[in-house]
């Protein structure tokens, strides 16, 4: 796909994750908004994914660690086919199975994910597993930063090198804003380049919200034999609705009337100008 | 019945699980720097593809299982029982539970079986805290025929799977003609004065317990209730209301396992019988060698004797 239909993608990805977070009345918009561009570029131009091969093991694999980003995977699945914008306008609704983190319920999503620190190690596992099997597929995971406070994820960047698994590709969301502050002032992560490179993690930093840099680095993968891929993803919390981005209270805020219809325009202008 | 000594559960464990991981390739076993404690040396050495070791860390331990057995393996995850059930709870939980991925997870040296190493090694708290996991099975094999046989069913059982068991030479107590069968309780004697309902290594204790009920004239019916959850009521509540008085024992808090099961169906069901649980109770350990801990608290065969016939006197 040419780099200005994923980034009309990307707009329209936007409208839909204020559409549904709007109308159910409850999201992670900042989060959602910060790691679209990431999983635009995944399922549209990097990863072997679809609604016909799902059910095989031969195929990419896709973890969300931050589940609770849920609303930009499930906007990017329903685009991609795996079910309908009715379904996804169930979100919340009581007894859907679309609900604020990802289930296996969902068609395209194949790990619950929800409590934080959990999906490095489920990666490691099924990369490992495909390697075993001299299988050539990869797996991708998205994690957050505020999650990389977790111990379990060292635990799980310790096996990912003990492995040699360069068949998993780890993304960080790196917005640097948790639900009570700036990452640096909750729990300091920095020097995370350096942090995952003394784990034996080959890392990239990339600007998440460009879908040229994401579509360039991931090109590159594996960035060297035997290593597992680390791509730190600086990206925009609330990225592409200026009054959103960059604002701790947009972590789980969900926007009035007013600020929706804003936003909307904003999306539309941008859209018409693409 | 036969009632031979016969060899820890754990030798059992590693050895039917060697024979069925030579003839499954998919079958992998993941480990927390716990090989040498479930006794998988040689599994490792003969079959160093299947084995998977993680280090000190058993949230990554079952984090690795759920992820391998999405990409189509069957594994076992093998820890101590304390750690693997309170360390990793939330991975249980979450990555296998709530993810319905089929990964047996094997909780080694159970109960009290590490003794004097305290109450940080000691797993009086696993029942209570899985049977609360939705999706999650719960089967705590009493000697080598349970445990060679939940071993061998649980290569195609089909959804999460939690087996814990002890490090202690068991006695044999059942016959060649038992059948086994995760979520079917085993009757092992049938006895019109008394239920024993017993799970795990203390089925032997209540099947000596029995014999010197027998002695005084008192006749036991005694169950390997193995799986504790699914729990199979019907054959408890059968039992239960033919028996004056029943007793049940575990090598686990009275806190949420066996006792507190039977005590609620027995309720639900309107039985008004004689029931008492034995078991760990809410207090500061005494310390000792499982043995020395489990008589302490009334688990020995003597002293489950007098408390049975103390409820029909």
């Amino acid at each position: 796909m040419t780099d200005i239909n994923l980034k009309k993608k990307s707009l329209e990805y936007r409208k839909t994750i204020l559409e549904i977070i709007f109308r159910s009345g409850a999201g992670h918009t900042g989060g959602s908004l910060s790691c679209v561009d990431i999983l635009n570029v995944l399922y549209n131009s990097v990863m072997d994914i679809s609604p016909e091969n799902f059910s095989k093991i031969d195929r990419d694999h896709y973890i969300q660690s931050k589940g609770h980003s849920v609303e930009a995977l499930y906007t990017v699945l329903c685009d991609c086919g795996f079910y309908q914008r009715e379904d996804l306008d169930t979100l919340n609704e009581f007894n859907s199975h679309f609900i604020g983190h990802p289930t296996k319920k969902i068609p395209g999503i194949e790990h619950n994910t929800g409590a934080l620190g959990h999906g490095l190690s489920v990666a490691v596992g099924l990369a490992l597993g495909l390697k075993k099997d001299k299988k050539k597929h990869r797996v991708f995971t998205l994690l957050g930063d505020g999650e990389l406070s977790e111990g379990s994820v060292w635990e799980a960047a310790t096996s990912a090198s003990k492995y040699n698994l360069d068949n998993l590709i780890v993304i960080i969301d790196r917005n640097k804003l948790q639900i009570t502050g700036g990452t640096e002032e909750v729990n300091p992560i920095e020097p995370l380049s350096d942090k995952f490179e003394s784990f034996g993690f080959n890392v990239q930093e990339v600007d998440g919200n460009s879908i040229e840099s994401l579509l360039n680095t991931f090109e590159n993968i594996p960035f060297q034999e035997d290593m597992p891929n680390m791509i730190i993803a600086n990206t925009i919390k609330g990225a592409g609705i200026s009054f959103i981005e960059n604002q701790v209270s947009w972590h789980h805020k969900v926007p009035t009337q007013e600020e929706f219809n804003l936003a909307i325009q904003e999306l539309e202008e941008n859209l018409k100008n693409a | 019945m036969p009632n031979t000594l016969g060899k820890p559960n754990l030798e059992i464990f590693a050895d039917t699980l060697l024979t069925e991981a030579k003839k499954n390739s998919k079958i992998i076993v993941v480990t927390s720097d716990s090989r040498g404690s479930g006794k998988l040396v040689p599994f490792g050495k003969e079959l160093p593809q299947q084995i998977v070791e993680v280090g000190i860390a058993e949230q990554n331990l079952v984090g690795i299982s759920a992820g391998l057995s999405a990409s189509g393996k069957k594994v076992f995850a093998v820890s101590p029982a304390s750690f693997l059930t309170a360390r990793s709870l939330e991975q249980i939980k979450a990555d296998i539970a709530y993810s319905d991925q089929p990964v047996c997870l094997v909780g080694i040296s159970a109960g009290i079986s590490y003794g004097q190493l305290g109450s940080t090694h000691h797993s009086i708290h696993d029942f209570a805290v899985m049977r609360c996991i939705n999706n999650m099975t719960i089967v705590a094999p009493a000697d080598n025929f349970e445990t060679s046989e939940v071993i061998k069913q649980a290569v195609n059982y089909n959804h999460p799977l939690y087996i814990r068991y002890g490090k202690k030479p068991m006695l044999d107590i059942h016959s060649n003609k038992t059948q086994f069968q995760i979520g079917k309780a085993i009757i092992i004697e049938e006895g019109e004065d008394v239920a024993l309902i017993a799970t795990g290594e203390t089925v032997q204790r209540a099947f000596l317990a029995s014999q010197i009920l027998k002695e005084n004239n008192i006749n036991s019916t005694i169950v390997s209730m193995h799986t504790i959850k699914p729990f199979d009521s019907e054959t408890f509540l059968n039992i239960a209301k033919k028996s004056k008085v029943i007793v049940s024992i575990e090598e686990h808090s009275e806190f949420g396992g066996l006792g507190e099961q039977c005590a609620s169906l027995l309720a639900q069901n309107q039985i008004n019988t004689n029931f008492k649980i034995i078991g760990i109770p809410d207090e500061y350990m005494v310390n000792g060698s499982q043995s020395d801990v489990l008589d302490h608290y009334n688990m020995s065969p003597e002293k489950i004797a007098k408390i049975t016939k103390s409820l029909i006197d």
